[in-house]
């Protein structure tokens, strides 16, 4: 982490590829994301987003904030748009340029779960990134698959019934190279993975936290502390697998044990979209933390 | 069969579509199963996987995928076909329009069939018309060989720097995709030296090249240009028509097959009745029209080959003579709830202010999802446009003739 | 187009449309600054950076969401208020507490009074 750091704010990663002035909202942690995204993998990216705030948020023709080449796409399409641009380069022998598809969590866990599955599935050389907001964002924050259990949505006024979907489950399930979670709202986690993801060939899965103030009704200046917790509280566990080999990262690799995690609601209280959540709802969602966690130490030991 | 010399192969119509994509050299292709197109992307894959096909063939898991796997392909500046039917072509409508937006020069046939529910394989034109509006070049291949050749011409005109738009060519399900013709396999090297490569940098509107990084697709208010993009597609494919006949002129002197242009008509310069259709079937009429004129009765045929652009210069060019007293118009797919009840024959109110009003106009639809339609139901058609002009009525057919429109033998009475 | 020219292309200096048939077959757009123009105008607070306590680590610089901040080794960060929309991210990350985030109308009186 710490040379990463050094890296960070090396000459060699001074250039922004997404440019300020644009219309993401006051304390993006997707556009924090992108950004440190972009810096990793350098300016032979092109980048693929389907329907998410991201199209809204790199601004209105004929500018745009991104400096490398980037195409919106349809909402189901980001991993099968991908998959052409990756089947054209390689027919017209172009192979270093790197492709990655930018999605929200409604185009990757719902709409665009076929076309990802797919892509996976072929064995497509790309990355996909699905930054998870928990919400259609880009629509008004309704509840999406990825939703948590009691967040207040459009779509849920009373809070959502179920549980999220685990979407890097569904895709560690497939035969991939390389499927990941990150706190999209720590940039130095952020570099770090794709940095390292950058020249991995084949399918590569990135599953980030992204922390929405206006979504998840907190002061935009929290938005590093909001993902901190989500962490620390063992909500969002940090975990990579590479070739079928699990590993816990981070902060995360010592909260297996209950312990040394925080109580959920400490998260939770910190977040507007949680405030009809009864005592009771607490309870729900640690013990849905609780029981993630077992199924980690199952996966963990499995392998020893 | 070699690439190095030209040979005739008795081959379905699907599998010409496949040589199509071979010659044209085709880079990508992207594919899922559909019935009747199904034999497309196995006979590419045929093709590819023993080695004589150069081309990333992609097997998606969906026609959605497909088309948008079509987007990114032809946005890196690579030659893209597809083919599909349908549902297949219903459920990539979303893509579709994607390409035509984007500008790009993606080629697709379709093995058109009837859509469901219920289900039906069988041609029907519904699904290709369904997407009229799409901002694609739309033509029907009524034989084998013109399937073949259609592709051809069809890269030259989408890649022209001109046009920039995607092309479809359609044909008949099973009647057409099924069914085996001679087909001429033109050498590689003459197909080559009649479409030239695609550009080393591109196409010249948009390529993800890093070098020379463009954002595309973001939005734009209803205020900046958005209506006067549009504008310019509608446009573009107006302006299509000259190119098309030109790109057809260049295939004929090549390879002297003529395509005529973006209507061709058969026996129409004496014609008191012409009967107009697309297709296959716009081919055979013309054994109807010569039995009629045997009979002494004075018909011709048009045979629609381009519906987008819309060829109305064209068509009254032609209609617009003295002689002409009767038109039917006839349909081989459904446009419910339309003044006619058939897609072309909607569209030719357009045609008709230009023409005398004195003239019998008959919509007419027939062979709905593979239906029959034989020689007989043809000169029907004709002896009931005459019958009506002459009568005012149309009195002893096996036709409904509803509200305007003549059903060729639907079983309403 | 080299490296700091890119970066440094603003809405303005994109060309105009003055008839339809100048547009090309499609709108693509080229990256610059301000696509969405000087959202430094979309603040309610500034943050406003104390140098002496800073320590040059540059959390303010890798945290900030827009990338309106900018750093150098030797002099330490520098807010682009043209642009900054104000979030506040910084001065929470900042491990020296050296950002403070200050209304902008107070900025304003500060500045009548240094006048």
């Amino acid at each position: 982490m710490i040379m990463s750091l050094k890296e960070m704010l090396s000459d060699d990663f001074s250039e922004e590829f997404l440019l300020c002035g644009n219309s993401a909202c006051s304390g993006c942690a997707s556009e924090l994301a992108l950004r440190w995204a972009l810096k990793a993998l350098g300016s032979k990216t092109v980048v693929v987003a389907p329907a998410s705030c991201t199209n809204v948020y790199i601004g209105l023709w004929p500018g745009a904030a991104p400096t490398v080449p980037f195409i919106n796409m349809a909402f189901a399409a980001g991993a099968s748009a991908a998959s052409g641009i990756v089947a054209g380069y390689e027919a017209l022998g172009k192979t270093d340029i790197n492709v990655m598809t930018w999605a929200g969590d409604g185009g990757t866990v719902d709409i665009g779960i076929q076309a990802l599955s797919g892509a996976i599935e072929r064995g497509t050389n790309f990355i996909y990134a699905c930054y998870d907001n928990e919400i259609y964002a880009n629509t008004g924050t309704q509840r999406s698959g990825s939703t948590p259990f009691g967040a207040i949505t459009t779509t849920t006024p009373y809070g959502k019934p179920i549980h999220k979907k685990n979407i890097s489950q569904i895709i560690a399930a497939h035969d991939i190279p390389y499927v990941g979670t990150v706190n999209g709202a720590d940039p130095r986690d952020v570099f770090a993975i794709f940095k390292k993801i950058k020249d991995i060939t084949g399918p590569r899965f990135v599953h980030l936290l992204s922390p929405c103030p206006p979504g998840w009704r907190f002061d935009s200046s929290l938005i590093a502390e909001i993902g901190r917790l989500a962490v620390d509280c063992g909500i969002w566990i940090l975990w990579e697998q590479e070739n079928g080999e699990f590993h816990l990262r981070g902060k995360s690799r010592r909260l297996l044990d209950k312990s040394n995690r925080k109580p959920v609601d400490e998260y939770i209280k910190k977040q507007g979209r949680f405030r009809k959540m009864t005592q009771e709802g607490i309870n729900k969602i640690q013990q849905w933390v609780d029981g993630n966690w077992l199924a980690i130490e199952k996966t963990v030991k499995g392998q020893c | 069969m070699t690439d190095e010399k030209q040979e005739t192969l008795i081959i379905t119509g699907n599998e010409a579509s496949a040589w199509g994509a071979r010659r044209s050299k085709a880079h990508v292709v992207t594919a899922f199963p559909i019935t009747p197109q199904t034999t497309v992307m196995e006979t590419i894959s045929e093709f590819v996987d023993s080695g004589k096909m150069q081309c990333n063939f992609v097997k998606v898991e969906s026609e959605h995928s497909v088309m948008a796997g079509m987007v990114g392909a032809s946005m890196t500046g690579a030659r893209c076909f597809t083919a599909t039917s349908g549902q297949g072509l219903l459920y990539m409508a979303e893509m579709v329009h994607w390409v035509s937006g984007s500008r790009l020069p993606v080629v697709t046939t379709i093995a058109s069939r009837g859509i469901a529910p219920p289900w039906n394989i069988w041609v029907d034109y519904s699904d290709i018309l369904s997407m009229r509006d799409s901002g694609w070049i739309i033509q029907f291949a009524s034989t084998h060989q013109e399937i073949f050749d259609s592709i051809l011409m069809s890269y030259k005109l989408a890649e022209d720097p001109r046009v920039m738009l995607p092309v479809f060519i359609a044909y008949g399900g099973f009647s057409q995709s099924h069914t085996s013709k001679p087909v001429v396999i033109p050498s590689q090297k003459a197909v080559d030296d009649y479409l030239p490569p695609v550009p080393d940098d591109g196409w010249p509107h948009l390529v993800l090249n890093p070098e020379k990084p463009i954002v595309h697709g973001n939005l734009l208010m209803p205020q900046q240009e958005y209506m006067e993009f549009r504008y310019k597609m509608h446009e573009t494919i107006h302006g299509a028509k000259p190119i098309i006949k030109e790109v057809i002129a260049d295939f004929h002197e090549k390879f002297g097959r003529n395509y005529h242009g973006l209507i061709e008509s058969y026996r129409c310069d004496d014609a008191k009745y012409i009967l107009v259709t697309v297709g296959a079937l716009g081919e055979q009429v013309k054994d109807a029209v010569d039995t009629l004129r045997s009979e002494g009765k004075k018909v011709g045929s048009i045979k629609i080959r381009y519906f987008r652009p819309f060829p109305k210069e064209d068509l009254v060019e032609i209609l617009g003579s003295k002689n002409l007293e009767g038109i039917v118009v006839v349909d081989r797919s459904i446009a419910y709830g339309s003044p006619t009840g058939g897609h072309i024959s909607s569209e030719f109110s357009n045609i008709l202010s230009e023409l005398p009003s004195s003239l019998t106009y008959l919509p007419a639809v027939w062979g709905l999802g593979g239906r029959d339609v034989t020689v007989g139901d043809q000169e029907s058609v004709f002896n009931d446009l005459i019958n009506l002009h002459e009568e005012n009525e149309i009195k002893e057919t096996s036709n409904s003739y509803i509200n305007g429109t003549l059903w060729v033998n639907l079983k309403v009475r | 187009m080299n490296k700091s020219k890119k970066q440094d292309l603003k809405k303005e200096d994109l060309p105009s449309f003055e008839d339809y048939r100048d547009l090309p077959h499609i709108p693509v757009s080229i990256g610059v600054k301000g696509s969405m123009g000087n959202t430094g105008e979309w603040r309610t607070f500034r943050p406003v950076i104390n140098l002496s306590a800073c320590n040059k680590c540059g959390f303010c610089y890798i945290y900030c969401p827009e990338g309106t901040i900018k750093f150098d080794k030797e002099t330490g960060p520098m807010v682009d208020y043209i642009y900054c929309k104000g979030c506040g991210v910084c001065a929470r990350e900042c491990p020296k507490d050296a950002i403070t985030m200050r209304r902008e109308t107070e900025q304003v009186c500060e500045n009548d009074e240094d006048d």
